[in-house]
């Protein structure tokens, strides 16, 4: 939306106007999305020997929100579908890997390839949920999509209490956890493993999320969700993108929620509310829709707000009964005045901001012309 | 039904809810022509367009593409088939650049050499288009839009070309570039065209055949040239 149109000129960095896309390529893009990440891999592997345990925990939930919102971005930003109901394909991903995890360890496996294959069952869990979701989705509009995905959210976390027997409940699961290899030494930090797992995880999906979106899929995302008509005269099947474009959707949820239980060593329904839901997209929205940068600056949100309260809430004294009010709702109430804020000051989110100031301090500085 | 016929529709009805707007059109193209359909508003030009390409399911009738039935085909797999429907409004995709728009209309070609060949050629075809390579699609002039839109249609190489109004808040230096075109593509690829305008004069002058449409049929089908000098028909029909 206005992220990607705001974001549309600085990204053709060709001035050659070559015969065709075979012909002038330049670094092709798996690899430039590969080096990007490399580069970030050992920047946060340098900051996380510089940060206290707590702030490596932090940037750890950084990383697991940012594959949600990252996939959320893709589907309501590049697709144009909304979606309440990502809190829920993100629950179904930690319950996921605390089964899996839970079964391996009574089965006596153990070493830390298990905990891959645990994410990577929580996202094909996720991604079986999101194409259900998706089939129904890509027969739905507007505010319609809305209430099914709305119904989602709500229903999801209600059936772990139902089956309490499976789900354990409002109490929620316990997610064993190995600790770090001990190649790393006896004295490693937990929360700088945890940074570290979370990171790579979320890397990964990253660069395959970077890929999508400048393919040919992203392409047909994004006509699908600025046109149907004209997507469909091009041979596009919009129905299949559409469902296509959830089930990446929410894989990239699914992995987030993993990532969640992982790092809380548990899950319960109270963790992937509806609230988290509707802070997702808001997330996604202040950050900038439609961008993977945009997704990063809405997961840091999601973070920093809470934190913020906190601290906020801290400063006065309270009555407990008031100041466990306050922390429970003073984050939603932040949210929505940043939203409100966001959308009037620079409707393009925070990346829309900050593409905007680039390409103003860009035309300023006389050595560099603007491709 | 000859075998050079690449269009055949025979008693199409179709319509918009309970009631059909077309009332059992029969309609011939033969193959590397070019046929214009022409009538005043309300006679079912731009709804016959519509149930052709599958934007709007027939209610009845039987239309045939070189001779297989395109019954419950969806618009997508028709498009695979190489019908390719220029919407009136031109359908391009104001978010995606122009590059984009016309890689859209090749997406689905197995083809990919061709594919991009056929997107050279377009470029070719359309100058203005490879100046404004990277710009969005709602930043160009209803003329560039236009151009888009036909440029997006051949990139998927179709066999028959189904063209909405083309000339439709056109300046008519750019309708006569636009008409022009057709007939030069008509002669280097051999295109099917089947084109519905409200600028009879101009359609007339390209076509090879005239479809003259009332009320939901066709009430006339003649070579363009006799069509142009028919008064009687001219009068009864397209009101000049």
């Amino acid at each position: 939306m206005s992220a990607t149109r705001a974001a549309a000129p600085p990204r053709t960095p060709a001035p050659d106007a070559g015969p065709g896309p075979a012909g002038g390529r330049r670094v092709p893009t798996l690899l430039r999305h590969l080096a990007v990440a490399a580069v970030a891999a050992l920047l946060l592997t340098a900051v996380s020997y510089g940060l206290d345990p707590f702030r490596n925990f932090q940037l750890a939930t950084v990383a697991a929100y940012l594959c949600a919102t990252a996939g959320l971005t893709v589907l309501t930003g590049l697709n144009g579908q909304l979606s309440l109901g990502h809190g829920a394909l993100m629950a179904t991903g930690a319950y996921t890997v605390a089964f899996c995890q839970t079964a391996f360890l009574d089965a006596g496996l153990t070493g830390g390839w298990w905990l891959a294959l645990s994410l990577a069952a929580a996202v094909l869990a996720a991604l079986a949920v999101g194409a259900v979701v998706g089939v129904a989705a890509a027969r739905l509009r507007g505010p319609y999509l809305a209430g099914v995905t709305l119904a989602v959210a709500v229903v999801v976390p209600a059936l772990t209490v139902t089956f309490d027997g499976v789900f354990n409940g409002e109490q929620g699961l316990s997610v064993p956890v190995e600790p770090p290899p001990a190649g790393l030494g006896p004295y490693f930090p937990y929360e700088r493993w945890q940074l570290w797992v979370a990171a790579a995880a979320t890397l990964l999906a990253l660069v395959l999320l970077a890929n999508l979106v400048r393919s040919r899929y992203g392409r047909t995302f994004r006509a699908v969700r600025d046109d149907e008509v004209a997507a469909r005269l091009a041979g596009i099947h919009v129905a299949r993108t559409q469902v296509l474009a959830f089930v990446v959707s929410a894989a990239g949820a699914g992995l987030g929620g993993a990532l969640l239980a992982v790092l809380a060593q548990s899950v319960s329904p109270g963790a992937f509310s509806l609230t988290l839901s509707l802070f997702l997209l808001m997330a996604v929205v202040i950050g900038g829709l439609g961008s993977l940068a945009g997704a990063l600056w809405g997961a840091v949100l999601l973070v920093v707000l809470p934190d913020l309260t906190h601290t906020l809430t801290e400063q006065f004294t309270l009555s407990p009964a008031v100041a466990q009010r306050m922390e429970g709702n003073l984050p939603l109430a932040i949210f929505g005045v940043t939203l409100i804020v966001v959308m009037i000051a620079a409707p393009g989110g925070v990346q829309g901001l900050l593409a905007r100031l680039g390409r103003a301090l860009a035309a300023r500085l006389p050595g560099r012309r603007r491709s | 039904m000859s075998g050079d016929d690449l269009l055949v529709v025979r008693g199409l009805v179709a319509g918009y809810g309970a009631a059909p707007v077309l009332h059992g059109v029969d309609l011939t193209v033969p193959a590397g022509t070019i046929a214009a359909v022409v009538g005043a508003n309300g006679a079912g030009k731009t709804t016959l367009l519509r149930a052709l390409s599958g934007m709007l399911r027939p209610l009845a009738g039987r239309v045939a593409l070189a001779g297989d039935d395109l019954r419950g085909v969806p618009v997508e797999q028709l498009v695979r088939r190489g019908m390719a429907h220029v919407p009136e409004g031109r359908g391009v995709v104001g978010e995606l650049t122009v590059d984009e728009n016309l890689r859209l209309g090749g997406l689905w070609r197995r083809d990919r050499a061709d594919a991009t060949r056929a997107l050279d050629e377009v470029y070719q075809l359309f100058e203005p288009l490879a100046r404004r390579r990277r710009h969005l699609g709602h930043q160009l002039s209803g003329g560039e839009r236009q151009m888009l839109a036909l440029g997006r249609a051949l990139v998927g190489r179709p066999r028959l070309l189904l063209l909405d109004e083309p000339s439709l808040g056109l300046a008519p230096r750019v309708v006569a570039q636009t008409m022009a075109l057709l007939r030069q593509l008509r002669e280097a690829t051999g295109l099917t065209v089947l084109l519905v305008e409200q600028n009879v004069r101009s359609a007339l002058s390209v076509a090879d055949q005239g479809v003259v449409m009332a009320l939901g049929r066709v009430v006339s089908t003649a070579p363009a040239a006799r069509l142009r000098d028919d008064d009687d028909l001219r009068h009864a029909y397209l009101g000049f």
